[in-house]
C-alpha cells in the first residue's frame, strides 16, 4: 500500500504561530456571532483562515469542525493559503463593465499570466476579483492594498502594478 | 489661515484626493499660508471629485475637479479668497447639479465633519432623536408610517409598519439590525452616507431602537467597504462617549448601543434572513419565511432588519414631521429616493429627489450623457436583479409602482448606463454568472437554475440551435421567477428576460452575422 497522497494533507501554512492564534480567537470569542469577527481577525493576521486554526475556532465557539469548515468555505473572502505581497481586487460588476472592465481584467492577467485569485510567480501579486466596490461613478474601479482607485485605463493599472511588484 | 473642506470618501480618494492634499501642504507651506482642513464626506458629485472648498466670506466656494498639479495655480489664480480659476464652481449648492436636489437624508454629507458630534449637533444632528424619547413608541411608529416611507434596500416594504410589529413582540430582548451589505452594483448610497454623515445612521438606528424597546444594534457591512466601515467605527465611539449611545441614550434613561460587522464576500448577506444567518456567525442560508425578522430575527429575537437609507431617512421625518416628508413624491412613492449614476455616464455621482422624476431626466440632465461620448443603449436600474431598459422606456417616472409597471424594479436606486458598445446577450449571460457565483444553495431552481442558464446562454451566443435553446431559455426563466425560495434566483430572470425582450437582436446571432 502506498502512502496517502500529498495533495491530501494541506501544506502547513507559513508563520503559522498557535500561541498568537489562540491569543486572537480569545481576543473575539465572547461576541455574540463571534464566528466571522474570529475569521476576518486571522486572517488578517496570516493572510488567510489558517487550516491549522479550524480546531481552534471551533473548540472556542463550541461548534464542530465541520461548521467552521462550512463557514470558511461559504464566504469569497476567506482564503485558504497567504495571498502574495500586494493584493489588487479589480471589480467585474456591471457599472465597470460599461466602462470596459472585463477587456481591462483580461488584459491585465493575460500580461501577468495568472487567472483569478493567481498570484505572480514571483509572489508579488494577487488578482483577486470583485463584485462592486462602491465607486460605480468613477468606473472601472479598483482596491490596491485596501486603497481605492478609479477611472483605471490599462496603462494606469500597469503602472500601479509594476509599483507594487517593486515594493 | 485658510480653512480648506476636502473630501476622503472613498470615491474622492480613488480620484487622488490625498495627492492633492499633500500637494496643499506642501503649496501651503510654500508661500507661508497656514492650513486647517477638513476631511468630508462627498457631496456625491463624485465627477467634480476631488471638490475641494475652500472657507471666504462668501461661503465656502468649491473647485473641482483638482488634480495634484493644477493646486499651485489655484493658489496663484487666490485660492483663499475664492479667485476665480478654470475649475472653479462656486458655492457647491448653488451650482445647478445640487440646487435641482431635494436633499433631505444627505443634506449634511460632505458637508460636516464626520467624526465631530457637534459639527452634526451644528447641522440640526440629533434634534430627531431628542424628539423620540419625548414619545411613546407607538407614536413613533405612527409618526414612520404617517411618513409614507418604504425601505430603501430593494423590496419597499413599509418601515412603520414592520417597526410596529416588531414593538408588539414580546421578548426579553430585541435588535435592530442595519443592513448595510450594498452589494448592488451601480449603488454606493449607503457606503457615501456611513463615510460622510455616519451620526445620521446612528441616529436613526437609536431612534427605531427607542421605538420597538431594542437595546442591541449592529450594522452589517462589506468588507468591500474598509473605509466606511472605520468612519462608523469612530463615530460610534464619538456618540457613545457624547451620551447619544450606551446606557442613558440622550439622557434618556434608556440604552442602546451597538457595533459594526463586516461581512466576507457574499451579496447573498444581503438577503435579510441570510444577513442574520451571517451575523449569528453562520454559513448566510438564506431563511424561509415566515417566521418573519420581526418576529424570530436574530438569535430568534425580534429584529428590525432596515437598509442604511431607511434608518437614515428617519431623523429628518421625525424632526420635520412626517407631513413634510409625505410632501415629496408620487403616489405610494413618498419622500425623496437616493439616485445613483454610474457606469459610462458623463457626470456620475448620487443625486437625492423626489420620486416620480422621468428615468431620463436622471441619465440626460444630471447624468449628461455617456462618458464616452458614444451614443447610449441600455440602462440597469436596481442592481445585478434589476431591467435593462432601452431608450423607448427612460420616460418612465422613478416612482416603485412605476417600475414594476414597466418591468423592472428600482431595487436601491442605482442607474447604471451603458453606450452602444454594449452587448446584451453578455450582459444575460453574465446575470446568471453571477447568481450561479452568488447562490447561497438552498433551492435548486436558483443554484442549477443558473448553471444552465450559463450553458444555455453560451449556446445561443455560439448560434447553436437558436430557437430550441431560446424556448429553453424561456422554460428556464419561468421555472426560476415561480420556484425560488427568494430574490437572488426569483429576479435574475428579470435582467436576462428585459435584455431578450428589449434588445433581441442582441440575441440572434445569424441576424448580427449577417449584418
Ligand atoms: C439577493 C438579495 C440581496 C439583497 N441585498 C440587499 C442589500 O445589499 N441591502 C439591503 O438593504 N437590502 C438588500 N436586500 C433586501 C433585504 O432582504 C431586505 O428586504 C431589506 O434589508 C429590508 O430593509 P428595508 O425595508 O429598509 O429595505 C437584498 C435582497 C436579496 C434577495
Ligand atoms: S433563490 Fe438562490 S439564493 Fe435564494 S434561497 Fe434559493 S438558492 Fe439561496
Ligand atoms: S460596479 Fe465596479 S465599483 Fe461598483
Amino acid at each position: 500500500m502506498s502512502a496517502p497522497s500529498a495533495e491530501l494533507r494541506p501544506l502547513p501554512t507559513p508563520h503559522w504561530d498557535e500561541a498568537l492564534a489562540v491569543e486572537i480567537i480569545a481576543a473575539h470569542a465572547g461576541l455574540e456571532g463571534a464566528c466571522l469577527p474570529v475569521l476576518h481577525a486571522l486572517q488578517e493576521e496570516f493572510g488567510c483562515v489558517p487550516h491549522e486554526a479550524v480546531p481552534m475556532v471551533a473548540e472556542a465557539l463550541n461548534l464542530s469542525r465541520a461548521e467552521v469548515h462550512g463557514v470558511v468555505s461559504f464566504y469569497h473572502d476567506f482564503r485558504a493559503a497567504p495571498p502574495g505581497r500586494h493584493v489588487l481586487k479589480l471589480c467585474r460588476a456591471e457599472a465597470c463593465q460599461a466602462m470596459g472592465a472585463d477587456a481591462l481584467s483580461a488584459g491585465l492577467l493575460g500580461r501577468l499570466t495568472v487567472e483569478w485569485g493567481g498570484t505572480t510567480a514571483d509572489g508579488r501579486l494577487t488578482v483577486e476579483p470583485a463584485f462592486c466596490l462602491g465607486l460605480c461613478a468613477c468606473a472601472p474601479a479598483a482596491l490596491m492594498d485596501g486603497e481605492p482607485v478609479g477611472r483605471l485605463d490599462a496603462a494606469a493599472l500597469d503602472n500601479m502594478v509594476l509599483e507594487a511588484r517593486r515594493a | 489661515m485658510m480653512r480648506i473642506y476636502l473630501p476622503q470618501d472613498a470615491a474622492a480618494l480613488a480620484l487622488g484626493a490625498e495627492a492633492v492634499l499633500r500637494a496643499l501642504q506642501a503649496e501651503a507651506s510654500r508661500r507661508g499660508v497656514v492650513l486647517d482642513v477638513v476631511r468630508t464626506g462627498t457631496r456625491g458629485a463624485v465627477w467634480l471629485e476631488p471638490l475641494l472648498e475652500v472657507e471666504t466670506p462668501e461661503g465656502r466656494i468649491g473647485y473641482g475637479p483638482v488634480k495634484a498639479g493644477d493646486v499651485a495655480g489655484l493658489f496663484d489664480a487666490g485660492l483663499p479668497e475664492g479667485g476665480a480659476h478654470a475649475l472653479r464652481v462656486g458655492r457647491p449648492e448653488e451650482h445647478p447639479w445640487f440646487a435641482g436636489q431635494t436633499r433631505l437624508t444627505f443634506a449634511r454629507c460632505g458637508v460636516v465633519d464626520p467624526v465631530s458630534v457637534a459639527d452634526y449637533r451644528a447641522h440640526g444632528g440629533f434634534v430627531g432623536l431628542e424628539k423620540a424619547l419625548a414619545m411613546s413608541g407607538e407614536a413613533i411608529v405612527d409618526t414612520v408610517k404617517l411618513s409614507g416611507l418604504r425601505g430603501r434596500g430593494g423590496a419597499g416594504f413599509p418601515t412603520g409598519i414592520k417597526w410596529n410589529t416588531v414593538r408588539l413582540a414580546s421578548a426579553d430582548r430585541k435588535y435592530v439590525v442595519c443592513n448595510a451589505d450594498e452589494g448592488d452594483s451601480g449603488t454606493f448610497a449607503d457606503r457615501m452616507l456611513m463615510e460622510g454623515d455616519p451620526f445620521c445612521l446612528i441616529e436613526g438606528m437609536a431612534i427605531a431602537a427607542i421605538a420597538v424597546g431594542a437595546t442591541k444594534g449592529f450594522i452589517y457591512t462589506r468588507s468591500e467597504y474598509p473605509h466606511a466601515v472605520r468612519a462608523m467605527r469612530a463615530a460610534i465611539v464619538a456618540a457613545r462617549r457624547a451620551g447619544w449611545l450606551g446606557d442613558n441614550v440622550g439622557g434618556s434613561g434608556r440604552a442602546f448601543d451597538m457595533e459594526v460587522r463586516v461581512g466576507a464576500g457574499a451579496y447573498i448577506c444581503g438577503e435579510e434572513t441570510s444577513l442574520l444567518n451571517s451575523l449569528e456567525g453562520k454559513r448566510g442560508v438564506v431563511r424561509a419565511k415566515p417566521p418573519l425578522p420581526a418576529v424570530e430575527g436574530l438569535f430568534g429575537k425580534p429584529t428590525v432588519v432596515n437598509n442604511v437609507l431607511s434608518f437614515a431617512a428617519v431623523p429628518w421625518i421625525m424632526a420635520h414631521g412626517a407631513e413634510a416628508y409625505a410632501g415629496f413624491g408620487t403616489g405610494r412613492s413618498l419622500g425623496t429616493l437616493a439616485v445613483q449614476i454610474a457606469g459610462n455616464v458623463r457626470r456620475g455621482g448620487l443625486v437625492e429627489l423626489p420620486f416620480g422624476l422621468p428615468l431620463r431626466a436622471v441619465i440626460e440632465d444630471w447624468g449628461g450623457g455617456t462618458a464616452s461620448g458614444r451614443p447610449f443603449r441600455a440602462v440597469q436600474v436596481g442592481g445585478p436583479l434589476g431591467a435593462y431598459f432601452p431608450e423607448a422606456l427612460l420616460d418612465t417616472p422613478m416612482d416603485y409602482e412605476a417600475f414594476a409597471r414597466a418591468g423592472g424594479l428600482l431595487g436601491h436606486g442605482g442607474v447604471t448606463v451603458f453606450d452602444d458598445s454594449v452587448d446584451l446577450a453578455r450582459q444575460a449571460r453574465f446575470a446568471f454568472e453571477f447568481c450561479a457565483g452568488e447562490s447561497c444553495g438552498k433551492c435548486t431552481p436558483c443554484r442549477i437554475g443558473a448553471v444552465r442558464g450559463m450553458e444555455v446562454m453560451d449556446r445561443i451566443k455560439a448560434g447553436v440551435q437558436p430557437e430550441k435553446n431560446l424556448a429553453v431559455l424561456d422554460d428556464l426563466l419561468e421555472l426560476m421567477t415561480d420556484a425560488s425560495l427568494c430574490a437572488m434566483g426569483g429576479l435574475t430572470p428579470i435582467p436576462v428576460g428585459s435584455a431578450l425582450k428589449h434588445f433581441p437582436e442582441d440575441f440572434d446571432v445569424a441576424a448580427r452575422a449577417a449584418a
